[in-house]
C-alpha cells in the first residue's frame, strides 16, 4: 500500500525535557524516522572546569531534578576514584539505600503518572483524579514516602544536601532508622495493589532484538552502585573503559550524538538490568516477574515499564534488608564528614582521573573527571542513559512503523509517543551532552 | 466563580522545581482543586489556550527563550518565577564565568554553531515579574504560600534578612566557627536554613540580601583568616548573572 504519513510531534509531553518525534513515510516507504532533542544546552561539562572536585557533586546533580540522587552518586564515585579515596562499608550501604529510593521514586512517577494514562486511554493523570482517584492518591502517596525517606537520609530528594565526597555530613540516628523502616513497611502495603494494577495493564506488542547493557558483577548482589559494564552480547569491560562501549558517533540524518557497542544500537535501563541480572533480583521481585509473564530475554521495549515495576519490588525489599542490618549494627556517627575542609587541603588529593558508573533509573550513567594536583577539575565528561537509548529508540521506530502502517496517523503517533515514553527518557539530562538538531519548519 | 487558569512553563533548568511541586503528595490534589491547570508539559499532554497565571521555571539562555518569555508575559496577568534558575540565573549562570565561544567549543566542538546561546539571565532581567520563589530547589512551604498570595491577589514579600537569622533559630553551630566558608550571612532567608541544618554550607541559591552587612562579613573573614576570593568563588556558583543587572539581552539598558 502506497501511503504518505507525516508525523511531527513537537514538544513531546510527559517526558523529562524537550524532544520532537519526526517520521516521514512517502509512498509507503519510510524516509525519515527521528527523535530530535530540542532542549537548550546548559554546558555543564564546560562550566565545571576550574571548580574544586569537592564541589562537583553539588553542581552536576543539578543536571537533572528527577535523577539528582543518581547524578550525585555517580559524581561522588568518579571524584573519589580520581583522588584515591575509598568509602567505608557503612557509607556504601547508605548510598545503596539512597539509590534504591531514587529508583523507586522515579519508577513510580513513570509507571503511574507518565505511562498509565496512555494505557488507560487518557491524556494525563489529571482526568484520572476523578476516574481513578484511589490510584492517583496511592501514586502520590508512594512518591511522597520515597521523598520523606530521602528527607531523613540526605535532607531532600531533589538535590540532596548531606551526601558528599567522603560520605555523609549528617548520619541517621536510631530514631531516624525507625522512622525510615516504618515508611518502608507502609510502602510495602501500597506495593501490593500497585502490582495488581500493573498486571492488568496491556502493553503494545512489539519485539526487536537488541544488545542490552548494564552493570554486572561476580557477586550475588543485583548491581546498581558497583560493577563492570556488561552486555547480553557478551561484552564485559571495566568502567574506566566506558568510551569503548559507548562509542559516540554522529549520524548523517541527525546531529544528535548516538552510541553503539557490539551491533547497530543498544538499550540501557530497567529492562537491560532485568535481562542481564534477573537471577540476582530479590525472590519477591522474581515472583512478580513470573506473575506478569516476564522472563529474560525480554525484547519488547514497552515492557521496560514492567521491568521498572519488578525493580520497585526489589529495591523496596533490599532497602528493608539494609535498614534491618543497620538496626542490628547501629550507625557509626563518628564517620560523619565535615564539609568544606578541603579548602584547607585536609583531605589529601592527587592529580588523576576517576570514572563513576552507576545504574540510575533510566540506565547506566557515567561521570568522568580529571583533576590536577590541587583537586581542581581540568576535564569533565558525562554520558547519560537517555543519550545511549536514543539510537535504540530510532531503530525500534524504524522497525515498528512499517509493521503498523495500516493504522491511522493518530494511532501511529500514539504508538510512537508511547514507545519513547516507555524508555522513560530524561531529555533534561541528555541535552547537555548531545548535539541538537534544529528541524527546519 | 471561574477558577484561575494556571500554566507552568520551563526554560533552561533541571525541572527539579516542577518535581518539588509533584512531590507535594496528596496536597497536590488540593492545590489542583483550587485552580484550573491548563499546561504542565512534564505530566500533561493537554495544552490549552489562555491562562491567568504563568509559573516559570528555568533561566533565559537563548534568543528563542527571550522571545518565548516575552510572549508568555503578554498573555499572563500574573507571572511567577520559581527556582534559582528563573530568579537569579542559578547554576546555569556558571556559564557566564567563561567566554561564551570558549565554553561552546569545549562542550560541542566543531558543532558549536548549532547552538543558539546567550549569557544566562534570570527572568526578571528580560520581563517584569510579579512574584518570586527563590531556592534550588524551591522550598515547598514557601511555594505554596506564594501561590496562595498570587491567587488571592495580595503581595508576598521575600524576607530580606540573612539565612543566619533562621540558622540561629535552628540552633546550628556556625560554619565560620568551624572555619568553613558559608554564604549564609549574605543570602536571603526563607529556606529555614535547609542546607546548614544538614551540616552543609549555604551556597547562596536564594540570591543576595539587598543590603548585606559587608563590614561584619569582612570582620568574620579576617577573624578566621578566610580569603575573600573563596567567598567570591562561591558567589559565582549561583549569583554570577547579577552582574548583568540593569541591561537587556540585546545589550541595551533596562527600561522598566
Amino acid at each position: 500500500m502506497a501511503r504518505n504519513i507525516r508525523v511531527n510531534v513537537e514538544y513531546l509531553t510527559r517526558v523529562e525535557g524537550h524532544g520532537n518525534i519526526v517520521v516521514n513515510v512517502k509512498d509507503g516507504k519510510l524516509e525519515q524516522c527521528e527523535l530530535d532533542i530540542i532542549e537548550s544546552p546548559r554546558f555543564f561539562e564546560g562550566m565545571i572546569r576550574g571548580r574544586s572536585i569537592f564541589e562537583a557533586q553539588h553542581i552536576t546533580c543539578r543536571i537533572c531534578g528527577i535523577c539528582s540522587c543518581g547524578h550525585t552518586l555517580a559524581s561522588i564515585q568518579a571524584a573519589e576514584n580520581a583522588i584515591g579515596f575509598k568509602p567505608s562499608r557503612q557509607t556504601q550501604e547508605l548510598r545503596k539505600l539512597l539509590l534504591h529510593m531514587e529508583e523507586l521514586d522515579s519508577h513510580i512517577l513513570h509507571i503511574y503518572l507518565l505511562v498509565a494514562p496512555d494505557l488507560l486511554g487518557v491524556k494525563s493523570f489529571v482526568p484520572l483524579i476523578s476516574s481513578h482517584n484511589e490510584v492517583v492518591r496511592r501514586a502520590l502517596r508512594m512518591k511522597k514516602m520515597c521523598n520523606d525517606i530521602c528527607d531523613i537520609l540526605v535532607g531532600r530528594h531533589v538535590h540532596p544536601i548531606s551526601s558528599i565526597v567522603g560520605g555523609f555530613t549528617k548520619l541517621p540516628e536510631e530514631k531516624d532508622l525507625d522512622a525510615i523502616l516504618e515508611i518502608l513497611f507502609k510502602l510495602q502495603a501500597d506495593m501490593e495493589p500497585t502490582i495488581a494494577l500493573a498486571a492488568t495493564l496491556k502493553f503494545p506488542e512489539f519485539e526487536r532484538d537488541t544488545e542490552y547493557i548494564a552493570l554486572v558483577n561476580d557477586g550475588n548482589e543485583y548491581p546498581l552502585l558497583e560493577g563492570d559494564i556488561g552486555s547480553t552480547d557478551g561484552l564485559r569491560v571495566k568502567k574506566e573503559n566506558y568510551k569503548g562501549v559507548t562509542n559516540e558517533f554522529i549520524v548523517p540524518h541527525s546531529s544528535a550524538k548516538h552510541t553503539r557497542a557490539s551491533r547497530e544500537s543498544y538499550m540501557v535501563g530497567a529492562l537491560a538490568r532485568f535481562n542481564l541480572n534477573y537471577d540476582k533480583l530479590h525472590p519477591k521481585a522474581q515472583k512478580v516477574a513470573e506473575h506478569i509473564g516476564m522472563k529474560p530475554k525480554v525484547k519488547n521495549p514497552y515492557l521496560n515499564t514492567a521491568a521498572q515495576l519488578v525493580e520497585c519490588v526489589h529495591c523496596l525489599e533490599d532497602a528493608i534488608r539494609i535498614l534491618k542490618e543497620f538496626k542490628e549494627t547501629g550507625i557509626r556517627q563518628e564517620e560523619a564528614v565535615i564539609v568544606g575542609l578541603n579548602e584547607k587541603g585536609t583531605i589529601p588529593v592527587r592529580a588523576g582521573r576517576g570514572v563513576g558508573a552507576v545504574e540510575v533509573p533510566r540506565g547506566i550513567l557515567f561521570h568522568d573527571y580529571e583533576v590536577d594536583e590541587k583537586g581542581k577539575i581540568v576535564n569533565a565528561n558525562c554520558i547519560i542513559p537517555t543519550g545511549q537509548n536514543l539510537n535504540n529508540i530510532e531503530h525500534d521506530m524504524r522497525k515498528m512503523v512499517p509493521e503498523i502502517l495500516e493504522q491511522s496517523d493518530e494511532a501511529i503517533t500514539l504508538r510512537l509517543e508511547m514507545l519513547v515514553r516507555a524508555y522513560d527518557p530524561c531529555i533534561s539530562c541528555s541535552a547537555h551532552f548531545l548535539n541538537v538538531k534544529f528541524v527546519n519548519r | 466563580m471561574a477558577k484561575t487558569r494556571v500554566a507552568f512553563f520551563d526554560f533552561a533548568c533541571c525541572e527539579g522545581c516542577q518535581l518539588q511541586v509533584a512531590n507535594m503528595g496528596e496536597l497536590l490534589l488540593d492545590v489542583l482543586g483550587a485552580v484550573e491547570l491548563v499546561e504542565f508539559r512534564e505530566v500533561m499532554s493537554e495544552r490549552g489556550g489562555d491562562y491567568d497565571v504563568a509559573v516559570i521555571e528555568g533561566s533565559i539562555t537563548t534568543t528563542h527563550d527571550v522571545e518565548r518569555i516575552k510572549a508568555i508575559r503578554k498573555k499572563a496577568k500574573v507571572l511567577i518565577t520559581y527556582g534559582s534558575c528563573a530568579t537569579i540565573g542559578g547554576i546555569n549562570g556558571m556559564k557566564n564565568n567563561f567566554e561564551l565561544g570558549d565554553i561552546r567549543k569545549y562542550v560541542y566542538g566543531d558543532k558549536a554553531n548549532y547552538f543558539d546561546t546567550i549569557p544566562t539571565r534570570p527572568v526578571h532581567q528580560v520581563v517584569p515579574v510579579d512574584y518570586v520563589v527563590n531556592g534550588c530547589p524551591v522550598y515547598l512551604p514557601e511555594f505554596v504560600k506564594v501561590l496562595k498570595c498570587a491567587l488571592a491577589g495580595i503581595p508576598y514579600k521575600v524576607p530580606d534578612y540573612a539565612v543566619c537569622v533562621e540558622c540561629k533559630l535552628n540552633e546550628n553551630e556556625c560554619m565560620y566557627d568551624k572555619k568553613i566558608t558559608c554564604l549564609g550571612p549574605v543570602t536571603k532567608a526563607g529556606c529555614n536554613s535547609w542546607c546548614i541544618n544538614h551540616n552543609n554550607i549555604c551556597y547562596g541559591c536564594r540570591g543576595m540580601v539587598s543590603n548585606p552587612a559587608v563590614n561584619g562579613a569582612k570582620d568574620i573573614l579576617e577573624k578566621y583568616k578566610i580569603p575573600l576570593d573563596w567567598v567570591e568563588n562561591k558567589m559565582n556558583m549561583y549569583n554570577k548573572p547579577r552582574e548583568l543587572e540593569g541591561t537587556e539581552p540585546d545589550g541595551k539598558k533596562h527600561t522598566s
